[in-house]
């Protein structure tokens, strides 16, 4: 499955803000500056649908900037990006999630004092019982429930938490909140998936499993996009690489092809020509 | 030492009228604080509303007392929750508390100002608007009930609060084990994780400050049928303290907890203001230590240190569990 989809992106022009057959993401001249520094600057980018794609880059690049900037939790200062053709100008970003696109967070944000699986059910859209007038009227809402809550251990056994179900997300390991994030954000039923940096902080036993799981939404026909320093992992699961640095994007294409590219190299040690070439790095 | 004396008014404090009000304020601050993490320093404001929607519609208004009681509970509450919660709930926790606790003195200082005395009756307030109330009474004016305790109108006052205390702990219980409840416990938690999960968290927390509003002003209303009178000094910034320790004595984010929480706090200052004032009587307490004028203060004095050990050995409340307390990591 893997080599048709990235066959697909075989005839795309490895440049950057290169045209994709079939864009589910596409953001034109984004800006996003704080007082004097601009921390993204993206004049073009598609996002293949149906693909993974990783967003790399050294320290600083503006990548998490530019993931808040695809899921409205900041705004840009110029600039528009449009979601399965949808502008997401001016849209919250609590809608960004009801239209498809759920993201997780650099720094897991596991809802401590609740149970994992409130914490799963609470990822279900549209639901009746969170309006306040149906709140108390729990007849309106017992059916549906029962189908998330349904939903919800599905998941939970997909990813090996179901022993996990009645205790507080808070008493999860690191690793442990990674999968809960995850699997909590599919709870929205999205058709894209954005991860912040979700191997950051996971031992290297849960990584194979993380790994696993990213490649699992993609079978099930999810887009993922990817911000992650694990190099690995980038070359292991990704199809498309996309490289930011300072704020620019200045490489795209296939993993094979991103190590040897010049100005990755670059970007990644500067003026350091005499270190050795290692794309790890933590934030 | 007067023993029956002392077991009376230690029962009054426990579920007295004072109960009853600050364990309504403090179910508001719950809803608020407990289950949605908005920090409310001028739940006063609110009771206050409660109290001038009724009384100034009835006083000044000139209207029925059912419109001041639609006013008082739903109206006034709902207007001030919009007042601040637009300009605040985008923005970072603390600046609601500022807002709140600069409305709850705003409120007072206007209310009490003379050129208002038309309206609010300045720093006498308004009184007798609540003989509509009284007139449903089923209990004798001169007559004890309750095993004494309560003399006729204030049984009626206990009796009423009772049930309205029951009604909102139980829609309160309700509400809090649906999916709205939850939304609520997960803004608490991480708003911007609600709000990836695609819940707008801004209106929720607008619901829930409303709703928390909602359950202080029908305290601060409550209090005012008591005493037949509204005044700006009723509803000093000292009152939302109050609140505040009842909801933490009790136990934060626990059903039963700004309940209990507020029958201890009034129990305990009832308890050793009779105490207290019986053994200045009795001598056991010599006048050189300490006169029965200040008992009053002694007894908060008390309250100070039990709180204190409180938060020193059991941080989480009465009925709160040290491992929600342990995982809080904020």
């Amino acid at each position: 499955m893997t080599t048709d989809l990235s066959s697909v992106l075989d005839s795309v022009p490895r440049e950057p803000g290169s045209a994709k057959p079939d864009p589910i993401l596409k953001v034109s001249n984004v800006r996003r500056s704080f007082g004097g520094l601009v921390a993204v600057d993206v004049d073009h980018l598609e996002v293949q649908r149906g693909v993974i794609t990783a967003l790399i880059g050294p320290n600083g690049a503006g990548k998490t900037t530019f993931f808040n900037l695809l899921t409205n939790f900041d705004n840009p200062d110029t600039g528009s990006r449009t979601f399965e053709g949808r502008d997401l100008q001016g849209i919250p970003a609590h809608k960004v999630a009801n239209l498809g696109m759920v993201r997780t967070f650099q720094l897991t944000k596991s809802l401590s004092r609740m149970t994992v699986i409130d914490n799963m059910r609470l990822g279900a859209t549209r639901q009746i019982g969170e309006s306040l007038s149906k709140a108390l009227l729990p007849f309106t809402w017992k059916r549906q429930e029962a189908e998330v809550t349904a939903r919800a251990d599905e998941l939970l056994e997909r990813f090996k938490l179901s022993h996990m179900r009645e205790e507080y997300a808070g008493t999860l390991s690191g690793g442990q909140r990674k999968l809960l994030e995850m699997a909590r954000a599919l709870m929205v039923q999205p058709t894209m998936v954005m991860l912040d940096e979700p191997m950051a902080g996971v031992n290297p036993a849960l990584k194979q499993s993380l790994l696993d799981h990213v490649k699992g939404l993609r079978d099930q026909g999810m887009t993922v996009l990817f911000v992650e320093h694990d190099m690995d992992m980038v070359q292991e699961i990704s199809d498309w690489v996309v490289v930011m640095a300072e704020g620019r994007i200045i490489a795209e294409g296939p993993p094979s092809s991103i190590a040897n590219n010049q100005a990755v190299v670059d970007a990644y040690l500067g003026s350091h020509h005499d270190s050795a070439l290692n794309l790890e790095g933590s934030e | 030492m007067d023993l029956v004396a002392i077991l009376e008014n230690t029962a009054r404090g426990l579920f007295g009228e004072q109960f009853i009000y600050f364990a309504l304020a403090a179910i508001g601050l719950n809803m608020h604080y407990g289950y949605t993490g908005l920090l409310n320093f001028g739940q006063a404001v609110f009771m206050a509303a409660g109290a001038y929607g009724l009384s100034m519609a009835v006083v000044t208004l000139g209207l029925n007392f059912w419109i001041g009681l639609v006013l008082g509970i739903v109206v006034f509450p709902l207007i001030l929750a919009l007042i601040m919660g637009v300009p605040t709930l985008r923005l970072r926790a603390d600046y609601l508390a500022i807002v709140t606790i600069a409305s709850s003195e705003m409120f007072r200082i206007i209310a009490r100002s003379p050129s208002l005395d038309r309206w609010t009756g300045s720093s006498d307030g308004l009184t007798a608007f609540a003989n509509d109330f009284y007139d449903m009474s089923p209990f004798q004016a001169g007559e004890r009930y309750f095993f004494g305790l309560f003399i006729g109108n204030q049984m009626w006052v206990v009796l009423v609060g009772w049930i309205l205390l029951a009604i909102v702990v139980t829609l309160v219980w309700a509400m809090m084990r649906s999916p709205w409840g939850r939304v609520l416990r997960a803004i608490r938690e991480d708003e911007d994780a609600a709000r990836s999960l695609g819940k707008n968290a801004y209106w929720f927390k607008m619901q829930a400050l409303m709703l928390g509003g909602m359950f202080g002003a029908l305290g601060g209303m409550l209090r005012a049928i008591g005493t037949q009178s509204s005044q700006p000094q009723n509803f000093i910034t000292d009152v939302t303290f109050f609140a505040w320790v009842a909801l933490i004595l009790g136990g934060v984010a626990k059903i039963g907890g700004p309940v209990l929480g507020a029958a201890i706090l009034y129990g305990v200052l009832s308890f050793t203001d009779i105490v207290l004032r019986q053994m200045v009587e009795s001598g056991i307490i010599p006048n050189s230590i300490m006169d029965g004028t200040q008992v009053g203060q002694v007894r908060f004095m008390l309250i100070g240190i039990g709180l204190v050990s409180l938060a020193i050995l059991r941080p989480q409340g009465v009925l709160g569990t040290k491992e929600e307390m342990a995982l809080d990591d904020h």
